[in-house]
C-alpha cells in the first residue's frame, strides 16, 4: 500500500444528528486509490449513516466530504454515481420477473441501446470473472448471482470508489471467495473500495486498513493485517470480550427433541416446503442448522413452535412424548420453547410492556396467568427477573417492548424463554442485529442452558457463530435438512457446497469439490 | 422554513387524552365559521347543539336516556376494534336484539314482570350476538371482509324489521300503521327516578364500562385480544386463538348492541315501528374511536354524542336548522379525532431549510 498526496476520498468532522441520537459525531478519514478499506462497527455504529451521507442519500449537518482533494457536496445518489461512486447495497433492488439484462439496463442513468450494453456487460463480466447469464430471469437466480447483477451494474458505471455493505451476510464460503477475488481484481486497477461488515476475519483476509466506529464516533484507524481479530473486536464493543466458557469432554444425555420424517408443505407464495427432515438433538447438547436465508429455516421454527401443526404426532416428540399435533400453548408445556428470528411483532409485541411481553408465552408454565385473570403481580416479578439476570438495560418491567434497542430486546427475550427452564429451546439467528457484546452474552446462555440437561437447536445464517456455538451441525437447503456432522471434525468447504445447494450425498459432495479443485 | 413530521421516542400519553378533547373543540369552531359564511348563526348553532343540553337542567334527561345505547354499544364495539376486527353492522345487530326482545314480549302475551323483562332483555342480547356471528362466521371460514359482510346485514335487518311490523306483529289497533303494539305497562324496563325517562337501561350503561374495563385490563380475555389487535403473529407465537378472538370479538360487539337494543324497546320507546333504527349503531362507532376503545373514553365520549343529538333538535326549534345538522357534526369530529392520531406518535417541528441550523435546533 504507497501512500500518496490526494486520498481519492477524504471525510473530515463529519456530524449527522437525528432526533434522539447522534448517529456521526466528527467522524475523519481518508481512502486512498486502490485501497481496500472497511468500515467496522456494530449495528448503530453510524456505518449505515456515514456511507449513505457520502453516496449521497442524505446531507451530514456539519463537516467535509473532500473527493480526489475537492471538497464537494453529493446532492443524490445519481450526482455520487456521476462522480465515480458505486455502491452495491445489502438489499437488492432487482425485479424478479425481469431478466438480468433488463435489471442492468433499468438501473442505468444514461440510455445505452440494448446491443451495446450487452456486449458491455459481457465484456466486465469476462474482465472480472463474473459468471452470469445476462437473459436469465432474476427468480430463477440464487442469491449470489444476484449480488452479482448489482456488482455489473455498479462497475459499467467505471467506478473509482465502490462501496460495498454487508456483502457477505447472505453468501456461502465459496461465493465468498469468489467476491473477494473480484474486489482484489479492482483495487489492482485502482478502484478504492469501501468494505463495510462485522466479519473480522473477512476484513483481515481482504482490508488493507480499517476504521472502526462506535456510537457514532472514530475510535481508530488501524491495519487489520497486524491487529488481532479480537482486538478488533474489543475495539468494536469498547470492552473487552468474553470467550464463551463451556466444560470439556461433557457428556450428552437421553434423546429429548426427536424430529421424524417432518414434511410441511410451503406455505403461502414465499413459504419453502419442509421435506422429510428427520433430527434428534440429546440433553446437552446445541445442534445447529446452517444455511442460506430463505431456504425454509423459518418454516422449520413454525413447525417446531407449534404455530405450524405437523401431519403426524409422531413428527416431533419431545421427551418421548408426540406433540407434532400440539400447538403452541400446549408444546410449550411439554416444555418445548422458540425463539422467532423477529423480534418485533413475532416473539414480542412492540407496544406492550415487558411485564405483558412475559406473559405472552411464560404465563403458562410459570402461572402468570390464574382462572383467566392476570396476575400482574406476578409478571412484573419475572419480567424484572430476567431484567436483572440477563443485564437488560431497559427502565424496568413498565418499558415498552418497542423501547429497547435491538440487542436489548433479544436478551430479553431469550431470558424470557431460558428461565422458563426448558427442555427443548429452539432459537433462529438469536444474535442477528445484535452487538457483540449482547452475542456473547446470550452465547453463554446457551451454552450454560445445555449444560444443565436441555436439548438446543440454533437455526443461524452466521456459520461463524454455528461453528463456535454448537456441538452438532446440520445444514437446510431448499427445505431439506443434510446429515448432522460433528462440528469438532466438520469440514467448512463440504459445508459450504451443502449450503449452496448440494445435498448430503457422499458422491455428488466428492464430485463437486473435484470440480472446485479444477477450477482453482 | 418548512413543517417536519417527527417520530417521537414513545407514544405521547398526553396527546392520547388531549385530541378528543381539542377534536370537540375544533369541531364548534369550524362550525361557528362555516354556518356564518353560509348565513346562519354559527354561534347560536354550535351553543344550542354543544352547551344548551349542558346548561338546561330539563334537558339531562334526554341525554341521559340518548347516552345509554351509544355507550352500550361502543363498549362491544372497542372490544373489536382492540382485535383489529371491525364490525360496522352495530346497528343491524341493535334492530335485531329489539326485535327478539318484542317477539319474548309479543310470546308472554299478557304475562309480565321482572322475569319477563329480564327474558325480553336476555332474548336481544341472543338476537344482537346471532346477528354478529354470520360475520364471524363467514371472515373465519371463507376470510370474508367483516366490515362488507356486517355492514350488509344492517340492511336485511332493516328489511326484516320492515316485514314484521308491517305483517305479522303489526298493531290490529295501530290505525294500520307499520308498528308493533305498544308494550304493557308489566313488560316495560323499570323507571328509575319517578317523573324522568331515565330507565333503568341508563345504571345498566354507568355500571359496565368499568366492567369491561376490569375485563380488558386485568383478565386473559382482554390480554388475548389486546394481543391478536397488536401484533397477530406475536400472538399465535403466544399460543393464542386468533380465529376465536374473531369470534369473541364480533359476538361480543353483537351482544351489546342487542342489548342497547332490547333497552331501548323496552325503557324507552316501548314499541318498534319503521323510524326505529336511529343511527345509534353508526355512531357508536364514533363513540368508539373517541373514546380511545378504552371503556372509561367511551363513557365521557357517548355522553358527549348524546349531547349533539339533543342539541340537534335544539338547534332545529332554535335557530331553524335541520336536526341532521348534528350528524354532520359527528362526523367532523370522528374526522378530526381520526386525523389527530399522527400527534401521538408524531410531533411536528419546524425547521429551516439550511441543514446547520437543523442541528442547533435539534439540541
Amino acid at each position: 500500500m504507497t501512500t500518496r498526496d490526494t486520498p481519492r476520498l477524504e471525510l473530515t468532522g463529519i456530524t449527522k444528528r437525528f432526533p434522539g441520537v447522534l448517529a456521526n459525531d466528527h467522524v475523519g478519514f481518508a481512502v486512498q486509490p486502490g485501497e481496500i478499506h472497511a468500515l467496522l462497527g456494530e449495528n448503530g455504529a453510524g456505518k449505515s449513516t456515514l456511507v449513505k451521507m457520502i453516496y449521497g442519500i442524505m446531507q451530514p449537518d456539519a463537516g467535509e466530504i473532500r473527493w480526489n482533494g475537492q471538497p464537494i457536496t453529493v446532492t443524490s445518489p445519481k450526482a455520487a454515481r456521476r462522480l465515480g461512486i458505486g455502491m452495491v447495497f445489502q438489499h437488492f433492488s432487482l425485479f424478479e420477473a425481469m431478466t438480468v439484462l433488463e435489471n442492468i439496463a433499468l438501473g442505468m442513468d444514461a440510455k445505452i441501446p440494448a446491443r451495446e450494453l450487452e456486449a458491455k456487460i459481457l465484456d466486465v463480466m469476462k474482465h472480472y470473472g463474473l459468471k452470469l447469464e445476462p437473459r436469465r430471469i432474476v427468480s430463477t437466480l440464487s442469491v449470489g448471482e444476484r449480488q452479482r447483477i448489482e456488482i455489473v451494474r455498479a462497475l459499467l458505471l467505471n467506478p473509482k470508489l465502490l462501496i460495498m455493505d454487508e456483502p457477505t451476510s447472505v453468501l456461502t464460503p465459496q461465493e465468498v471467495d469468489q467476491l473477494f477475488v473480484v474486489l482484489r481484481k479492482l483495487a489492482a486497477e485502482g478502484c478504492s473500495i469501501l468494505y463495510i461488515s462485522h466479519k473480522l476475519h473477512e476484513i483481515k483476509a481482504l482490508c488493507d486498513t480499517a476504521t472502526i466506529l462506535r456510537g457514532g464516533k472514530l475510535v481508530d484507524t488501524c491495519n487489520p493485517k497486524v491487529e488481532t481479530s479480537r482486538s478488533m473486536a474489543e475495539k468494536m464493543i469498547g470492552g473487552s470480550l468474553k470467550d464463551i466458557q463451556r466444560q470439556p469432554g461433557a457428556q450428552f444425555g437421553a434423546e429429548k427433541l426427536v424430529i421424524s420424517d417432518l414434511s410441511i408443505p410451503a406455505a403461502g407464495h414465499f413459504g419453502t416446503a419442509l421435506k422429510g427432515i428427520s433430527f434428534a438433538v440429546h440433553a446437552g447438547e446445541i445442534f445447529g442448522i446452517a444455511g442460506v436465508a430463505g431456504n425454509g429455516q423459518n418454516d422449520l421454527l413454525l413447525a417446531l413452535s407449534g404455530e405450524v401443526l405437523s401431519a403426524r404426532p409422531e413428527a416431533v416428540t419431545v421427551d418421548g412424548k408426540p406433540i407434532g399435533l400440539h400447538a403452541a400453548k400446549a408444546r410449550r408445556l411439554f416444555g418445548m420453547a422458540t425463539v422467532p428470528e423477529e423480534r418485533n411483532g413475532h416473539a414480542a409485541v412492540p407496544v406492550f410492556s415487558l411485564a405483558d411481553n412475559a406473559i405472552l408465552t411464560a404465563r403458562d408454565r410459570l402461572g402468570l396467568a390464574k382462572s383467566g385473570m392476570i396476575r400482574a403481580g406476578a409478571a412484573w416479578t419475572y419480567a424484572d427477573e430476567v431484567i436483572e439476570a440477563f443485564a437488560v438495560k431497559a427502565t424496568g418491567p413498565q418499558a415498552m417492548a418497542e423501547s429497547l434497542s435491538g440487542g436489548n430486546l433479544q436478551k430479553y427475550i431469550m431470558g424470557r424463554e431460558i428461565l422458563q427452564k426448558p427442555a427443548v429451546l429452539v432459537v433462529s439467528q438469536p444474535t442477528w442485529g445484535v452487538d457483540a457484546g449482547a452475542a456473547a452474552a446470550i452465547h453463554q446462555a446457551l451454552v450454560d442452558l445445555a449444560a444443565k440437561g436441555s436439548a438446543i437447536v440454533v437455526i443461524s445464517q452466521d456459520l461463524d457463530e454455528l461453528l463456535a456455538l454448537c456441538d452438532t451441525l446440520a445444514v437446510i437447503n431448499e427445505g431439506r435438512l443434510s446429515k448432522p456432522m460433528q462440528v469438532a471434525g466438520a469440514d467448512i468447504e463440504e459445508i459450504g457446497l451443502l449450503m449452496g445447494g448440494i445435498h448430503g450425498d457422499a458422491q455428488a459432495t466428492a464430485a463437486a469439490k473435484e470440480a472446485l479443485a479444477h477450477a482453482h | 422554513m418548512r413543517i417536519k413530521l417527527e417520530k417521537r421516542p414513545a407514544p405521547s400519553v398526553a396527546m392520547m387524552v388531549l385530541t378528543p378533547v381539542l377534536s370537540v373543540l375544533l369541531t364548534m369552531l369550524i362550525g361557528v365559521i362555516v354556518f356564518d359564511f353560509l348565513g346562519v348563526d354559527g354561534f347560536g348553532a354550535v351553543r344550542d347543539i354543544f352547551l344548551t343540553p349542558i346548561l338546561a337542567s330539563y334537558k339531562w334527561q334526554d341525554v341521559a336516556v340518548k347516552a345509554a345505547p351509544l355507550v352500550i354499544i361502543a363498549l362491544g364495539l372497542s372490544v373489536g376494534n382492540r382485535a383489529q376486527v371491525w364490525n360496522i353492522g352495530a346497528e343491524g345487530q341493535y334492530i335485531i336484539g329489539a326485535l327478539f326482545a318484542a317477539g319474548v314480549g309479543i310470546a308472554a302475551g299478557d304475562l309480565g314482570g321482572p322475569f319477563v323483562v329480564l327474558a325480553m332483555v336476555l332474548a336481544g342480547i341472543l338476537g344482537g350476538a346471532l346477528w354478529a356471528a354470520v360475520p364471524a362466521l363467514l371472515k373465519t371460514r371463507w376470510d370474508v371482509n367483516e366490515i362488507l359482510s356486517s355492514l350488509m346485514l344492517t340492511y336485511v335487518a332493516g328489511q326484516v324489521l320492515g316485514y314484521l311490523v308491517g305483517g305479522p306483529w303489526k298493531d290490529p289497533n295501530g290505525r294500520n300503521f307499520p308498528a308493533t303494539a305498544p308494550l304493557h305497562d308489566n313488560q316495560v324496563l323499570p323507571i328509575v327516578f319517578p317523573g324522568t325517562t331515565v330507565h333503568l337501561g341508563v345504571i345498566v350503561a354507568l355500571i359496565l364500562p368499568f366492567a369491561f374495563w376490569w375485563l380488558m385490563a386485568r383478565s386473559m380475555f382482554g390480554f388475548q385480544v389486546r394481543v391478536v389487535g397488536a401484533a397477530p403473529q406475536a400472538a399465535r407465537h403466544g399460543g393464542f386463538d386468533t380465529k376465536q378472538t374473531i369470534w369473541l370479538a364480533l359476538v361480543i360487539s353483537g351482544a351489546m348492541a342487542g342489548l342497547a337494543g332490547a333497552f331501548e324497546f323496552t325503557g324507552a320507546l316501548h314499541a318498534i315501528n319503521l323510524g326505529f333504527p336511529s343511527g345509534y349503531g353508526f355512531t357508536a362507532i364514533i363513540v368508539s374511536f373517541l373514546g380511545r376503545l378504552n371503556p372509561i373514553g367511551c363513557l365521557i365520549a357517548g355522553v358527549v354524542l348524546a349531547i349533539t343529538y339533543v342539541g340537534g333538535q335544539v338547534a332545529q326549534t332554535t335557530v331553524h336548522i335541520p336536526s341532521s345538522t348534528a350528524g354532520i357534526f359527528q362526523a367532523m369530529m370522528l374526522f378530526l379525532i381520526l386525523a389527530s392520531d399522527i400527534f401521538i406518535r408524531y410531533r411536528i417541528r419546524f425547521v429551516s431549510r439550511r441543514p446547520q441550523a437543523a442541528a442547533v435546533a435539534g439540541e
